[in-house]
C-alpha cells in the first residue's frame, strides 16, 4: 500500500491529544496523514488540573499544546470544528460547516458530557456544568455577584467544583443523592470521615437527599436557591444560592456512533474490543466515549492507555487494553483521599483491616486476601501518605509483612515494614503514564536516550520527571518517585551530597543556620570552626550573601569585601573587556524627565554605551573601574541609588501603568510595584530575584514569569510565586488570591525570607519550591497558614532588612578605604588601562574585538612591551 | 613608590603590603605591563600577569583568592578559571597559563621582580 492513509481523530481533548502524540512519536505519520478535529476553540488542555488553575490565570497555563500546532507537518489540527455526521459506507465525516472529510481510519475521542438532571429550573440563568475552561469562566463571572453556591453531585468532580466555589469566596453547599460523598471510591465509614473534614472547611454537605428543583431569585430572574426533596408531600428545605453547578455524572458522547449504527453499550459508550476497535474495523474509540468490554472509564489514565493501544494496532502491533487501574489519590478541599484496587472487598474471602481515628480525622482500610498474604486494595482518608507504597503492592502482588496493620498505623505505634526498597521493579509507580519502578531506577542509574538520540543523564527527581514522564500528570506519585531516587542513591553508596565545595561539607542552609546560631560575622570564624582550607569562588560568595542577609552590613566592609564575587566586589557588572556597567535603580520602571536627562548627560559625558534593560531600567556600559566612583557621585548627587544589578539580590519589580492611566486596570499596579521594589531593594538572596505587578489579568508586566508576581483582581491582589525566565522558564503559580495590600506584603515578606533562609546556593525559587516536601503546598502552609509558626520571625527579619537599608554606592563614596579599590593600578593611579579600547557601532562605543585587545603573548622569553 | 625600572635585578616597588587587603589582589604597572599582585592569608605575596589568558582582559587582580588543597589560586573574574598563584598555570587545564613573576616584601614594601621562565606542562604540580 504505497498511498498515504488518512487518520481522522474526532475530538481534541486530553486523550485525543495523547493519541496524536503517540502517533507522531511512534512514526505512524510516516504512512498516515492525521487530521484532528476539536470542537472547542482551544487546543487540548489539562482538564484534570482545572481547579488548581482557577483565578486570574489565563487558560494557556493548562494548555497541552501551547503553540496550538503540532510540529509534524503530517498532522493538521482544526479547532472550533464540530462533526455532525458519520457515513461508514462512504467512509466520511460531515463537519459543522457542511464540509465532508474522507478517512481511511477514524478514531472517536469525543469524550463525555456532564449529565444535568432534568429538574425544573435546571436551565435557569445561574446554572452551570463543570467541564470546560469556558464553564469555569462563566462560573467565575457569576460568582462576582453571588454570595452562595451549591454543587449538585458529591463525587470526585463535584468536590472539585465545590473547591472552586470556595476559592471564589462563595458560601458553598454540596448535595449528594447517595448516603455519602464519593460513593464510587469510598465506603460508608470513609465517606463520613470525609464529610466531617469537608464541613470543617465551611462547606455544608447534604447527603442522602435528592434535588427537587432550581428556584428563581427574589425578582423572578436567575437563581435564588436549590429546593431539596422533602418527605411525603412536604417541600424540602431550600439551599439559598445564586450559583448552581451540576456535577451529577457524565454521559459518554456516543451520538455519532449511535447514528451510524455502531454497537453501543447498554449504559452508553461505544463498545470496543481489546484493541479499542468498534464494531466497524476502520473505526476506533478511546477515552470517556468508549466502553471497552461494555465498561465506562472516567479517568484519564485508562484513556491514555487506550490511545496507545490504538496507535499500536494501526502499526500492526499486538497492544491490548485489558482494563485499567482505577486508583485515585487526590487532595480535595485540603483533605487527602485515596482509593485503590478492590476497595470494597468484593473478592471472595477478602478481609479488611481498618484503622479509624475520628479525633485526628483519619480513616484507613486495607483489603487483604483470605490468608492475609497479599494486598487487594484500600481506602485512605485524611492521611494518604502510605498510598505511594501500598498501591504498587496491589499490582505487584508482593507479600505483605507479618503484621500488615503496621502499614496503616500511625508512625511510632508501628513503623511501616516496607518502604520503596521492597517494591519490585515491575511495580507501576506512575499509573497515569505507566512508569514502573524499574524504569525510574534505570533512568537514574544509566541515564536515558533523548528524543534526539543523545544520551541524557538523570540525576534527580526533576530529571526523572522529564526523562520518564512519571509524576507529570496528576502528581500523586511524586513522593514515591522521590523516595525511589533517594533509595537508589543510598543503595549505591552515593550520598545526595549538598556540600558546597571542598572547604565546607555543608549546604547553604546549614551555613545560614550556623551563622544565625553562633553569630559568626567573618568568613575566617566560620571556616575555622566548620570548614577547612582558605575557601574559594564557590563558598566565599555564599558566606558573603548569608552574612549580608543576617547582619545587613556593607558588602565591602572589612574582610567581607574579599569574599565578594566578581560583580559585587566593585558594585558593578564586569563586561568582557574588563569595563563595567552602571545601573541605577528605577523603581517600578517609573522615571521623571529630569532624571532621564541626568542619565543621558552622564552617559554622554563619560562616553558610555546606553541601553534599556528588560527590567524596565537603563544600563550604561563601558565604565573603567577607576571611573565608577566619579560616575556614581554624579548619579547619587542627582538622587539615584544602586540598582543592585550586580548582585544575587532583588533586581527589579516590573509594572504596568495600571488603574492610574489604563482603561483596563483594576488596581494601582505602578504604586504597588514601586512600593515593593523600595521595600525589598538591597535584599541578598541565593539567586537573583525579580518581581512583577500587573494591574489586570492582561498581565502586561509579565508577573507570571517572576519569582513573585502580583496580579490585580477586583477584590485585591493575587500572589503568584516560583516563576522565572532564563534558561529554564517557569510560570509562577497561585499562592493566595484576593489579598489586601497589607496581607500581600506580609505573605511576600515571609515567602522571600523563607527562600533566603532555606534554598541552596544558586537555586532559583522555582526549583526551590519543587525541592520542598509538598512543593507549593508546603510554601502555602508556611507562608499563608503559618503552620510552622515562623511567620512572625520571618516578618521580623524582613523588618530588620527594611530598617537597615542604605544605598551601598552612597556609603562607598563616603568611605576612602572602600574607594581605594577603584583604581587602575595601585602604583600608577593616573594611568588608565591601555589594553582597553573601543570602536564605534551605531553611533555608540563598543569594545574592540577581544582578540585584538589581548595582552602580552607568552613566548617563553622576556620582551619589553613598551617604554613607561 | 613608582613603577620605575630601577632597583637591583629589575625589582620594582609597587605598594605597601597594607595596601593589599589579605586574600585579595591589586593591579600594578611593572616594566610596561599590567601585573596582578596578591597577598595571601599568611602574608605571602605572589605576582602574575594581569591579563586573563582566555579573553585578554586585564582583570585577574580582581578575582577571588582561595585554596585547592594547599595550592593557593585566584579565580578569574570573567569565567572563574583557577590560576595557581605560585606559577600562573590554570589548575583545571595546564595548557592555559598567565606569566608568573618574582615577588617579595622588603621592609613592608611589596616588590615585583623578573618574569619567571614558563614551566613545562609536566613540571606543573
Amino acid at each position: 500500500m504505497d498511498q498515504r492513509q488518512r487518520l481522522v481523530v474526532v475530538g481534541h481533548g486530553m486523550v485525543g491529544h495523547r493519541l496524536v502524540q503517540a502517533a507522531v512519536e511512534r512514526g505512524l505519520t510516516a504512512t498516515h496523514d492525521v487530521v484532528v478535529l476539536g470542537e472547542e476553540t482551544r487546543a487540548a488542555y489539562d482538564r484534570v488540573a482545572l481547579t488548581s488553575y482557577f483565578g486570574a490565570d489565563g487558560p494557556d497555563a493548562l494548555s497541552l499544546l501551547p503553540g496550538g500546532v503540532y510540529d509534524d507537518p503530517a498532522v493538521t489540527l482544526r479547532l472550533a470544528t464540530t462533526v455532525t455526521g458519520l457515513d461508514r459506507r462512504a467512509r466520511t465525516v460531515t463537519l459543522g460547516d457542511g464540509a465532508v472529510l474522507g478517512y481511511d481510519q477514524l478514531v472517536l475521542a469525543t469524550g463525555a458530557a456532564p449529565f444535568v438532571p432534568p429538574v425544573p429550573g435546571h436551565d435557569r440563568d445561574g446554572c452551570f456544568v463543570y467541564r470546560t475552561i469556558d464553564d469555569l469562566d462563566a462560573i467565575r463571572e457569576a460568582s462576582l455577584t453571588a454570595t452562595g453556591g451549591v454543587v449538585v453531585g458529591g463525587g470526585l468532580l463535584g468536590l472539585e467544583a465545590a473547591n472552586a466555589l470556595v476559592q471564589l469566596g462563595l458560601r458553598t453547599h454540596v448535595v449528594e443523592m447517595a448516603p455519602r460523598l464519593m460513593p464510587v471510591q469510598l465506603d460508608a465509614a470513609a465517606g463520613s470521615t470525609l464529610v466531617r473534614h469537608v464541613e470543617q472547611l465551611g462547606v455544608t454537605v447534604h447527603a442522602g437527599v435528592r434535588t427537587e428543583a432550581v428556584e428563581a431569585g427574589p425578582d423572578g430572574t436567575g437563581v435564588g436557591g436549590l429546593r431539596l426533596a422533602g418527605a411525603g408531600d412536604e417541600p424540602g428545605p431550600l439551599v439559598e444560592a445564586e450559583v448552581v453547578v451540576f456535577s451529577a455524572g457524565i454521559r459518554p458522547r456516543d451520538q455519532l456512533a449511535r447514528a451510524s449504527g455502531l454497537e453501543v453499550a447498554e449504559r452508553g459508550g461505544v463498545v470496543v474490543d481489546e484493541q479499542c476497535r468498534t464494531s466497524d474495523p476502520r473505526v476506533w474509540a478511546v477515552g470517556e466515549c468508549a466502553a471497552p468490554g461494555g465498561r465506562l472509564y472516567g479517568l484519564v489514565a485508562p484513556g491514555y492507555a487506550m490511545a496507545e493501544v490504538v496507535v499500536d494496532a494501526l502499526l500492526g502491533g499486538a497492544g491490548r487494553f485489558l482494563g485499567a487501574d482505577m486508583s485515585t489519590k487526590l487532595k480535595l478541599l485540603g483533605v487527602d483521599v485515596a482509593s485503590f484496587g478492590d476497595a470494597f472487598a468484593t473478592t471472595e474471602g477478602a478481609l479488611e483491616l481498618v484503622f479509624s481515628d475520628a479525633v485526628a480525622g483519619t480513616y484507613k482500610k486495607l483489603v487483604v486476601t483470605e490468608d492475609g498474604t497479599r494486598l487487594l486494595g484500600g481506602i485512605l482518608v485524611g492521611d494518604a501518605a502510605a498510598y505511594g507504597v501500598l498501591r504498587p503492592m496491589v499490582a505487584s502482588g508482593i507479600a505483605l509483612p507479618e503484621n500488615p496493620e503496621e502499614l496503616i498505623l500511625p508512625a511510632g505505634r508501628g513503623a511501616p515494614a516496607t518502604g520503596v526498597g521492597a517494591l519490585p521493579d515491575e511495580a507501576q509507580v506512575c499509573s497515569c503514564n505507566d512508569v514502573s519502578k524499574g524504569e525510574i531506577v534505570g533512568a537514574v542509574r544509566d541515564g536515558v536516550t533523548g528524543p534526539d538520540g543523545e544520551p541524557r543523564r538523570c540525576e534527580d527527581v526533576a530529571d526523572v520527571k522529564r526523562c520518564t514522564g512519571a509524576g507529570t500528570t496528576c502528581g500523586s506519585c511524586v513522593g514515591t518517585v522521590t523516595a525511589i531516587v533517594e533509595d537508589h542513591f543510598a543503595s549505591v553508596g552515593k550520598e545526595v551530597d549538598r556540600s558546597l565545595c571542598e572547604h565546607f561539607a555543608l549546604s547553604r542552609q546549614d551555613i545560614f543556620d550556623l551563622v544565625v546560631v553562633h553569630e559568626y560575622r567573618t568568613f575566617d570564624a566560620l571556616v575555622e570552626a566548620h570548614g577547612s582550607g582558605r575557601g574559594c569562588d564557590v563558598c566565599k560568595p555564599v558566606v558573603a550573601s548569608v552574612l549580608a542577609s543576617r547582619f545587613h552590613g556593607h558588602v565591602l566592609e572589612g574582610a567581607t569585601g574579599s569574599l565578594q564575587d566578581t560583580n559585587d566586589a566593585f558594585l558593578a557588572n564586569i563586561q568582557r573587556n574588563g569595563t563595567y556597567s552602571v545601573v541605577p535603580r528605577i523603581a517600578g520602571g517609573e522615571i521623571t524627565p529630569e532624571k532621564l536627562i541626568v542619565l543621558g548627560e552622564v552617559a554622554r559625558d563619560f562616553g558610555l554605551y546606553t541601553k534599556i534593560a528588560g527590567g524596565q531600567r537603563i544600563d550604561l556600559f563601558g565604565a573603567r573601574v577607576e571611573q565608577l566612583p566619579v560616575i556614581w557621585q554624579r548619579l547619587v548627587d542627582a538622587g539615584f541609588e544602586s540598582g543592585h544589578a550586580y548582585g544575587k539580590s532583588l533586581r527589579t519589580v516590573k509594572s504596568c501603568v495600571g488603574s492610574t492611566w489604563c482603561r483596563f486596570g483594576v488596581q494601582d499596579s505602578t504604586s504597588m510595584a514601586i512600593a515593593l521594589e523600595l521595600r525589598y531593594r538591597g535584599l541578598r538572596s541565593p539567586h537573583k530575584i525579580k518581581g512583577g505587578v500587573s494591574g489586570c489579568a492582561r498581565e502586561c508586566a509579565e508577573a507570571r514569569s517572576k519569582d513573585f508576581g502580583v496580579i490585580a483582581t477586583e477584590k485585591g491582589w493575587n500572589l503568584y510565586v516560583g516563576g522565572n525566565g532564563g534558561a529554564t522558564p517557569v510560570h509562577a503559580r497561585l499562592l493566595a488570591g484576593d489579598l489586601d495590600d497589607e496581607t500581600l506584603v506580609r505573605y511576600l515578606d515571609r515567602y522571600l525570607m523563607y527562600y533566603i533562609r532555606t534554598a541552596d546556593r544558586l537555586q532559583r525559587t522555582a526549583p526551590w519550591v519543587e525541592s520542598l516536601d509538598g512543593g507549593l503546598d508546603r510554601v502555602r502552609a508556611v507562608v499563608v497558614d503559618d503552620e510552622l509558626g515562623l511567620g512572625a520571625e520571618l516578618e521580623a527579619d524582613m523588618a530588620d532588612h527594611v530598617d537597615a537599608y542604605f544605598d551601598e554606592w552612597k556609603a562607598t563614596l563616603e568611605d576612602p578605604e572602600k574607594l581605594a579599590r577603584f583604581v587602575s593600578f595601585v602604583n600608577a593611579p593616573d594611568l588608565p588601562d591601555p589594553s582597553i579600547s573601543f570602536d564605534v557601532e551605531r553611533d555608540q562605543v563598543r569594545p574592540r574585538d577581544p582578540a585584538a585587545a589581548a595582552g602580552p603573548v607568552d613566548l617563553g622569553a622576556t620582551i619589553p612591551v613598551g617604554a613607561r | 613608590m613608582t613603577g620605575g625600572a630601577g632597583g637591583p635585578e629589575g625589582w620594582v616597588s609597587v605598594c605597601r603590603i597594607e595596601q593589599i587587603r589579605r586574600e585579595t589582589g591589586v593591579a600594578a604597572w611593572v616594566h610596561g605591563e599590567a601585573v596582578a599582585v596578591f597577598r595571601t592569608h599568611d602574608d605571602e605575596v605572589h605576582a602574575l600577569g594581569n591579563h586573563d589568558p582566555r579573553t585578554g582582559a586585564s582583570v585577574l587582580a580582581r578575582g577571588i583568592v582561595g585554596s585547592r588543597g594547599d595550592e593557593p589560586f585566584v579565580a578569574s573574574p570573567l569565567h572563574k578559571e583557577p590560576f595557581g598563584l605560585r606559577h600562573g598555570v590554570c589548575l583545571d587545564d595546564p595548557t592555559v597559563r598567565t606569566p608568573s613573576f618574582e615577588a617579595r616584601v622588603v621592609d613592608g614594601v611589596v616588590e615585583v621582580g623578573a618574569r619567571r621562565p614558563v614551566p613545562a606542562v609536566a613540571e606543573v604540580p
